[in-house]
């Protein structure tokens, strides 16, 4: 028990460095993500290509592959060939790889939303962006909230692959302080803080859906 | 200069509609349509299910474009030929403020399901016209009560039966304050019980004056409420004529076949 306590304290560390990549990432993949997926469903046909090539090449490597593209190749690359910290690469990469999975959801959201309710906007007088804000995203809120509860919780496991980068999150402090001492406890505990991650963005997304079935 | 603008909304027609045609792919479904409506006036569109009627309503305001013909609403042109006879519309912003004078009402009703009842009401209001929700709070709920269901002000959509969903949808529409409303087979998607209250509300409305273009199968609203009845079939205007004449000596043999199957 002695133990446990005593290695709290550095799995509390690189919990930060895993939370502080979580939310980073969150903050910065949700609006990319809408954003991709109002291009993808606009009628700008190139600029709609586009979004389906990037998501394709976002969702057909490895995460890892682009972590370590953006870290160690990106400065080679002409023209925006540029050297990023290994935790700006990090947040950099996890961005714009969440970002794809998220525009996905975000277009099924938005493609679920009856016809009616753009007509029924439009008879009133709403331009389309008013339309979007105030009639068709809120709606889809309510429909995205169980996929976007699974895609942030593979978030939070999918922090642990920026030890390639060695950046000191929790597993990579959890695997230091097995190799130091040569047990496995290390491990246990950290997969107990992994739980305790997810089981408050389980019980989150819980509250959120409950909030929006009120006009089910 | 605001009398000739004035002057000019007298004389013109609410809604003119020349020659209007449109195609679905290889499909005509109106096949050069013209109708005229006047101020207060409320006419029925009837015919079979087919006919373009639903389709020459949605033409009107914009949720479908034309193909060929010359639209004019209350002496604003909205769209017209071009040299080669290809209808063009005016500008975007143009289009939103002619088409934002009718309102509409759907045979599915197409309430917005996360807001409540009087939330539906005030949203366009508040949205598009930039009031404030106190300034429109007591328009809307004078609204609620004319339509009936001011208890039913903080319920959800999904709460309420089709009746009153249709009942909703007309309130939300007046709060718009339109000089026009078009109801799309407004009773078609309900019980037979609920249509009566639908219809009542209707009625009301056109005693009030209402300019209303209703695309209908009730014919018992259609001879008692409309001023005016209009036929169409196979994607062409058959007969437009007042209410009691209609019903008493259709002209046409195809409207004449068409009453027949209706009784």
């Amino acid at each position: 028990m002695d133990y446990i306590l005593s290695i709290l304290g550095p799995l509390a560390e690189g919990s930060l460095v895993t939370l502080k990549l979580f939310f980073i990432t969150l903050a910065l993949a949700v609006p990319l993500g809408l954003a991709l997926a109002l291009i993808r469903n606009s009628r700008f046909t190139v600029a709609s290509q586009a979004v389906n090539g990037y998501i394709w090449l976002m969702r057909g490597t490895p995460l890892m592959l682009q972590l370590l593209f953006i870290y160690f190749a990106l400065p080679f690359v002409p023209v925006i060939g540029i050297r990023l910290p290994d935790f700006p690469a990090a947040i950099v990469a996890f961005a714009l790889n969440y970002a794809a999975y998220f525009a996905e959801i975000f277009r099924a959201g938005i493609q679920s939303i009856d016809r009616g309710q753009y007509e029924g906007a439009k008879v009133l007088g709403f331009s389309y962006s008013q339309t979007m804000r105030r009639i068709v995203l809120p709606q889809v809120v309510k429909r995205i909230l169980p996929p976007m509860s699974n895609e942030t919780i593979t978030l939070v496991k999918d922090t642990s692959l920026i030890y390639v980068l060695a950046l000191n999150d929790l597993l990579r402090a959890a695997r230091g302080i097995v190799q130091r001492d040569f047990t496995i406890t290390p491990f246990i505990v950290a997969a107990g803080f992994y739980l305790l991650m997810t089981l408050v963005l389980t019980w989150l997304f819980q509250r959120l859906e409950k909030r929006h079935a009120v006009y089910d | 200069m605001p009398s000739m603008t004035e002057a000019t909304a007298m004389t013109s027609p609410m809604i003119l509609a020349e020659g209007i045609r449109k195609r679905f792919g290889a499909h005509e479904v109106l096949k050069g349509v013209s109708l005229t409506l006047a101020k207060g006036e409320v006419v029925a569109v009837i015919g079979p299910s087919g006919s373009g009627k639903s389709t020459l309503l949605r033409c009107l305001n914009h949720l479908e474009t034309i193909d060929a013909g010359r639209l004019v609403i209350e002496g604003d042109v909205l769209a017209d030929n071009d040299a080669s006879g290809h209808a063009r519309y005016v500008a975007d912003a143009e289009v939103r403020r002619i088409c934002r004078r009718m309102g509409m009402v759907f045979q599915h009703f197409n309430l917005f399901p996360h807001l409540t009842v009087l939330q539906n009401v005030i949203e366009a209001p508040v949205t598009v016209k930039g009031l404030k929700r106190e300034a429109i709070l007591p328009k809307a709920e004078e609204l609620l009560r004319k339509v009936g269901l001011y208890d039913k002000r903080d319920a959800y959509p999904s709460r309420l039966s089709g009746g009153q969903k249709q009942r909703v949808a007309i309130a939300r529409a007046l709060a718009m304050e339109p000089d026009i409303m078009l109801f799309d087979e407004p009773t078609s998607a309900l019980d037979p019980e609920l249509t009566g209250e639908v219809l009542r509300t209707m009625r009301q409305l056109a005693d009030e004056h209402m300019t209303m273009l209703v695309v209908t199968h009730e014919m018992g609203f259609a001879r008692e409420v409309a001023s005016r009845v209009v036929f169409m079939d196979g994607g062409e205007l058959i007969e437009s004529q007042p209410a009691a004449a209609f019903f008493a000596s259709p002209q046409h043999p195809r409207t004449r076949a068409f009453l027949d199957s209706m009784l």
